[in-house]
């Protein structure tokens, strides 16, 4: 397999990165108890920039996904056709990901519930998931 | 903003399709020469110029460099980025400029040249999120085509229906890029690009430029120039969540723009004879007109599979055949098409066509205007 494309990680972002190569989810939450991801200076709701990290139970449902046909990147394309997927944690915030180890005893479907698999992928831990 | 007060004087635009060895600005120029012409009137009487920015290059200070090149000193102008909604809304911004007596006749253009350059500016990551794999701005779209199968049982064949309509009108154009008719099963046999869209569902990578020349009614009927089409109305709406922190995919601002420029236009939806809804992608089309209420929500697959939306039916959609056969060109073009419907000219003519509604929209669902021009 080629290599994936590193993440661009900044100060903003570092934990989150850490997070995962430490074996957790981490997504952020300002004061007020507003909860998102990607990681953010400032809350996108009240623009408090008391903003923490808390660890997610890793339990999501799918809200979406696409398989790709056709290598956008050169680097993808050793692993055509691959799913990408959107999903939304049980405790609210969304996030991209990939669906590992759905097959046509579990298919890919709407709302299906999903766990946390991080994955470690070269120098980087990537959060996929699997179907509950 | 009195509707009817500011009208679209003349239009021009390029060949479309693969224009090697020309700039966008040279592009440009070639559309507004061709607006003057149809408006018959000098680039003197010019004081506005304003250009969507080209997507696959961008470049600093652009709507100068056009307006240079078109010898004009414009009282008001510059670049606008809502990616495909641009076009709509400068005209809106123009309409208010020439309302406030900041200028009296403007040039809108708008040129891109991704076939014959780069087309990186589609193919990059999109977002952080890179190491998953998410490139492209197909993908975006088929995950919100994929949510709406889910929630409202929208199937391919479906959306299939908008591509074979915007295929048959687009053969009828002479200008149009790609002139092939499809059936539903040509649709089928399209390779899937990034499931469940097809090739077919997706816009073409285009060359060109389209630009319209837009003065008052009372300016034109100075300078002589007949045949102008009202600005009925014009509104926006845009998402600012990204694709994946929007609460409901299947959701966005189009009905919001629609509302707006509806409400100013003084119509209902279903006062429009004939719409130009900006199809990036089929998904983009059909979701348009669920959130206009040119057909109920959900039930946009149902509403062009029974054939509504060809010539001939009750909604004629695309009728020079839009992004997916004209031209893929962010918008502009449709403009065009609206004008030569009310003007009686198009290739695809709806009889009687006296409201004709055209949207824009960019990012992936994120900017939204819309345009309703009268007869």
């Amino acid at each position: 397999m080629s290599t994936l494309p590193a993440p661009v990680i900044d100060d903003v972002n570092r934990p989150f990165w850490d997070g995962l190569d430490a074996g957790t989810l981490l997504y952020q939450h300002c004061v007020n108890g507003h909860r998102w991801l990607p990681a953010r200076t400032h809350c996108p709701h009240c623009l408090s920039d008391e903003v923490e990290w808390a660890p997610a139970s890793g339990r999501a449902v799918l809200v979406s996904w696409v398989v790709y046909r056709h290598a956008f990147d050169a680097s993808f394309a050793e692993r055509l056709p691959y799913n990408v997927a959107l999903v939304e944690l049980r405790e609210g915030p969304r996030l991209l990901t990939n669906v590992v180890g759905a097959d046509g005893e579990r298919p890919l479907a709407a709302d299906m519930p999903l766990r946390l698999a991080i994955q470690r992928e070269g120098d980087v831990s990537l959060a996929r998931f699997r179907p509950e | 903003m009195r509707g009817g007060d500011v009208v679209i004087a003349g239009i021009g635009h390029t060949a479309y399709g693969k224009l090697p060895g020309r700039s966008t600005v040279s592009l440009n120029v070639e559309a507004c020469r061709g607006a003057l012409a149809d408006a018959g009137v000098d680039k003197d009487v010019v004081d506005a110029v304003w250009a969507k920015v080209p997507t696959s290059r961008l470049e600093f200070l652009y709507g100068t460099k056009v307006a240079e090149a078109l010898g004009v000193h414009p009282a008001v102008g510059g670049v606008l980025d809502l990616g495909g909604a641009s076009v709509i809304a400068m005209i809106s911004y123009t309409a208010l400029a020439i309302q406030a007596g900041m200028c009296e006749v403007a040039l809108i253009t708008s040129a891109d040249n991704p076939r014959s350059g780069t087309r990186a500016a589609y193919d990059k990551a999109y977002g952080d999120d890179a190491p998953y794999g998410w490139f492209g701005i197909a993908p975006g779209y088929a995950l919100i085509a994929r949510r709406h199968m889910a929630e409202y049982g929208t199937t391919e064949e479906q959306l299939g229906a908008i591509a074979v309509a915007c295929r048959r009108h687009g053969d009828a154009n002479p200008a149009a890029q790609l002139r092939k008719p499809i059936t539903l099963a040509d649709y089928g046999q399209s390779p899937l690009l990034v499931d469940p869209l097809r090739r077919d569902d997706c816009a073409l990578v285009s060359d060109g430029a389209a630009a319209v020349l837009v003065t008052s009614a009372h300016r034109a009927r100075e300078l002589g120039i007949r045949d102008v089409v009202p600005v009925l109305g014009f509104g926006q709406g845009h998402t600012a969540w990204d694709v994946s922190q929007r609460e409901a995919l299947t959701a966005t601002a189009a009905g919001d723009s629609a509302r707006r420029a509806f409400g100013m236009a003084g119509i209902r939806p279903a006062h429009v004879d004939v719409a130009q809804l900006y199809d990036c992608f089929t998904i983009t089309a059909l979701m348009t007109l669920e959130e206009y209420g040119l057909c109920p929500r959900g039930e946009g697959g149902p509403f062009v599979a029974d054939g509504n939306v060809e010539l001939g039916g009750s909604l004629p959609l695309n009728t020079s055949g839009g992004l997916l056969s004209e031209t893929g060109m962010p918008g502009m073009q449709m403009v065009l098409e609206g004008v030569r419907q009310l003007r009686g000219e198009s290739s695809s003519q709806v009889d009687g066509a006296g409201v004709c509604v055209v949207s824009g929209q960019g990012g992936v669902m994120h900017t939204h205007a819309t345009l309703v021009l009268g007869g």
